[in-house]
């Protein structure tokens, strides 16, 4: 549980491994309510081009949005999440989601906490770089 | 793949017209579903107990989550499940379809419980050249969330969309 005085810029919030098959999607496509056919559906004309169905990109936000949420706990919560959609993650393939506090401010009387976030293929590309900035509590 | 692109009067009148208020619900089942589609695992998203241990009085909303579109069969978008024909559509033509960014900022903390309506507009118009995909039409678009009951903002959207 983060505390704002103990928070260091270069502090490295814990990675999540990440491989979604298509049936964590169809998960996805319910909890989101996208149930774009790329996303699930093998003989879809794109995928067929693609060579498989791909992960959602807002699936991949979303995770980013897991990583600050995971790391922010109870301490405080989620002001904005942003991202960037740089390259395709294919079902099943494994990824990882990551984030390293880049700043830390107060603005209002809030104390926030300024957080680059990024999702990163095994090949090491970031494929959906983004900003988070979080509010803490004390 | 567009060799040649160019906006036209009628997309450009598009721009900053706020479409008619749609409503959007969140409900701890909604939550829960959400926070399975992600792969949560804390499980103040799930049970109402390890919630409330934290100090929220329901599930709270995981971030990214935007709430779910009430679904009016007909009227509601049946793949993507918005609503339909509520504000004005850009009638470009061009079939390829990227998904170039998002961003949400919140106003406050959702939670289950929040009845909200929620209103979009197209905000900027841009054609680009990719050595890929030839002309591009990029637009950027808002959405605002407000409460039902009390009209304040609590949540803003912002999305890229690249046709092709």
């Amino acid at each position: 549980m983060p505390k704002f005085a103990d928070v260091n810029v270069g502090d490295e919030l814990p990675t999540l491994d990440k491989a979604p098959d298509r049936a964590q999607l169809v998960q996805y496509c319910a909890g989101s309510g996208d149930f774009n056919p790329l996303h699930w559906d093998q003989s879809f004309e794109q995928a067929k081009q693609i060579g498989d169905n791909i992960v959602h990109g807002r699936m991949k936000w979303s995770t980013l949005g897991q990583v600050v949420s995971d790391w922010v706990g109870g301490s405080g919560w989620v002001k904005s999440v942003s991202c960037q959609y740089r390259g395709m993650d294919m079902q099943g393939a494994a990824w990882q989601a990551k984030g390293v506090v880049t700043a830390k401010r107060e603005d209002g009387g809030r104390k926030l906490v300024d957080i680059d976030v990024w999702t990163e293929n095994a090949a090491g590309q970031k494929t959906t770089p983004g900003k988070a900035v979080v509010v803490l509590n004390d | 793949m567009a060799a040649e692109f160019e906006l036209t009067d009628e997309m450009r009148a598009a721009v900053g017209v706020e479409s008619e208020p749609w409503p959007v619900e969140i409900t701890t089942t909604s939550v829960r579903a959400f926070a399975r589609g992600v792969g949560y695992t804390d499980p103040k998203y799930y049970d109402l107990d390890a919630a409330r241990a934290e100090g929220h009085d329901t599930l709270p909303a995981p971030p990214c989550y935007l709430g779910t579109p009430v679904f009016i069969p007909g009227k509601s978008d049946p793949t993507f499940s918005g609503p339909r024909n509520t504000g004005p559509s850009i009638r470009h033509g061009l079939k390829g379809l990227l998904d170039g960014g998002t961003e949400v900022v919140y106003e406050r903390p959702l939670k289950a419980g929040d009845k909200l309506y929620m209103t979009s507009k197209i905000s900027g118009l841009e054609v680009k050249e990719s050595k890929g995909l030839g002309k591009m039409l990029v637009v950027t678009s808002e959405q605002t969330f407000t409460e039902q009951d009390s009209g304040d903002v609590v949540m803003r959207t912002f999305a890229q969309a690249i046709y092709y």
